[in-house]
């Protein structure tokens, strides 16, 4: 597609990750890892247990703290302190609420409804009147299906319904750019399509996101670039047809061969 | 009924009649007392408690280290000790203080140094249990709040405290009882609490088996009204939780 390629040269940066380390003691997880998405991007990180993925993701929001590199949200070199904690809480606090989150185990509040959770930040962060915020949240929970269900508790859906509302809770920030963390990986294998569904309408309108995942099926289709990460380091990436299609190195095809 | 009780049960009326010569409106005066210390200590060890309790998981090195001394100290020594020494020591220390400084010596109201008192105790303990309920949090959540660019405060207050609430209620719940038990040891120092109008109304009339169980009704009255709200709380605190009998 070299449409694509085109765009993805030329689209304004999103997010950028250079010579990310990190070490959780003694132990080095990430060991420089470098990486860009612009906008439009659908970039899907892939890898074996351990070797850093969900780390990495969770360093362009700092839900980890960097051991060393630098992290740009668009265009923003988000400022650290020596020990890379942020250090202007109020612009890692934007840099935030501009990156959608959506986590394995959904972490929807529990003592709230699903429209609750959804007009939560708008309301209470971003100070939007309520009436506007719930306006938009309903439209978003018609999108992925959950109309039906904006007075339940999240303790009453299942796991497919909770992903997407949660899904829906990220949407409702009107983010730059989705960071997925494994958003499939605690669902009963009958609810994970429904999810995947939603994420795939999502990239199939141009939205910026950065995916962590086990489904390498749904990878090839979605991805706009692939990463495969091992040990901490990028071992290949390029396009899906490419990384999935003719493997380069043998660490990447042998783990094609262990999960596909 | 015989002649004898008859005349028990009309002199026990009469004993807790609330005009005089009837003790009635002393021991309601020593119950509102009582309430209104329980409820100020409650209060004051509230705010203690829940600054102790983020200060001891958030707070820095030396936070932590002061919190652990407060909590460690108060709870290890009795707090009748604690009553006569913030009572005695404390007044008499600052008395002294005043009167080189050439000032009038004050007396320190036996309701605020009460309210003041068992609310640094209840503030050690309530410390404690509201640590236990945020920890209990599950962490997924904090970390959604803080992925949206929440800023701490807010979090505070929209996420850990509300989902704490159910986790520290049943602690909490015991700490209330617990205070408006505790009130009964300010007798010590002379303040007119339900006990002691109990003891001073029992001990004029030798009325003993009056006063006592009409202070006993009095106390189980707090205690059943407490839980009977208690009880209300925390349905509200637990909605959105699957029911645990199933």
């Amino acid at each position: 597609m070299p449409n694509l390629e085109h765009s993805r040269a030329t689209a304004p940066i999103a997010i950028k990750v250079s010579g990310l380390r990190k070490s959780f003691g003694s132990h080095e997880v990430l060991k420089g890892v470098s990486m860009t998405a612009r906008q439009g991007d659908v970039v899907a990180i892939i890898g074996g247990s351990g070797s850093g993925k969900s780390t990495l993701l969770r360093c362009i929001n700092f839900l980890e703290t960097p051991s060393g590199g630098t992290i740009e949200v668009a265009g923003q070199p988000i400022a650290m302190k020596d020990d890379g904690t942020a250090k202007d809480k109020k612009q890692l606090e934007q840099a935030r609420q501009s990156l959608g989150m959506v986590f394995q185990n959904f972490n929807l509040w529990t003592h709230m409804t699903v429209l609750e959770n959804l007009i939560e930040v708008p309301v209470h962060v971003l100070k939007t009147p309520k009436a506007e915020a719930i306006t938009r949240a309903r439209a978003l929970l018609a999108r992925v299906g959950l109309a039906e269900k904006e007075t339940a508790y999240p303790a009453f859906l299942s796991g497919g319904q909770q992903q997407r509302a949660a899904i829906a809770r990220a949407l409702c920030m009107n983010p730059k750019a989705m960071l997925f963390d494994e958003p499939t990986s605690a669902l009963d294998p009958e609810l994970v399509g429904e999810v995947l569904q939603v994420i795939k309408a999502l990239a199939d309108e141009g939205r910026t996101m950065i995916l962590v995942t086990h489904e390498m099926r749904f990878a090839r289709e979605v991805a706009s670039h692939v990463i495969y990460l091992h040990n901490g380091v990028i071992e290949e990436e390029g396009p899906p047809e490419e990384l999935f299609g003719a493997p380069k190195s043998d660490r990447l095809k042998q783990f094609l061969k262990t999960v596909g | 009924m015989s002649g004898v009780e008859a005349i028990a049960a009309a002199s026990a009326l009469d004993l807790l009649a609330l005009s005089p010569p009837g003790w009635g409106a002393t021991l309601l005066a020593g119950l509102g007392n009582s309430v209104i210390i329980a409820l100020g200590a409650y209060g004051l060890g509230f705010a203690i408690g829940l600054c102790g309790a983020f200060g001891k998981l958030y707070g820095g090195p030396i936070t932590r280290d002061l919190l652990a001394v407060y909590t460690t100290i108060v709870r290890a020594v009795p707090e009748l000790v604690l009553i006569l020494i913030l009572f005695y020591a404390f007044t008499g220390l600052l008395n002294q203080a005043l009167l080189s400084w050439g000032m009038d010596r004050v007396q320190i109201s036996p309701i605020i140094t009460g309210i003041v008192v068992l609310g640094v105790v209840q503030g050690a303990y309530q410390t404690e249990v509201l640590r236990g309920g945020i920890l209990a949090v599950p962490a997924g959540q904090i970390e959604a709040a803080r992925a949206m660019g929440m800023p701490s405060v807010t979090l505070a207050r929209r996420i850990t405290i509300p989902l704490m609430t159910a986790n520290a209620l049943p602690g909490m719940a015991n700490l209330w009882l617990n205070a408006t038990k505790d009130t009964a040891l300010l007798a010590v120092i002379g303040f007119s609490e339900l006990t002691k109008a109990t003891y001073q109304a029992s001990a004029t009339t030798k009325a003993f088996f009056v006063f006592y169980p009409a202070a006993m009704a009095l106390y189980l009255l707090i205690s059943l009204t407490s839980t009977f709200l208690i009880g209300r709380l925390e349905k509200w605190a637990r909605r959105g939780q699957r029911d645990v009998r199933g």
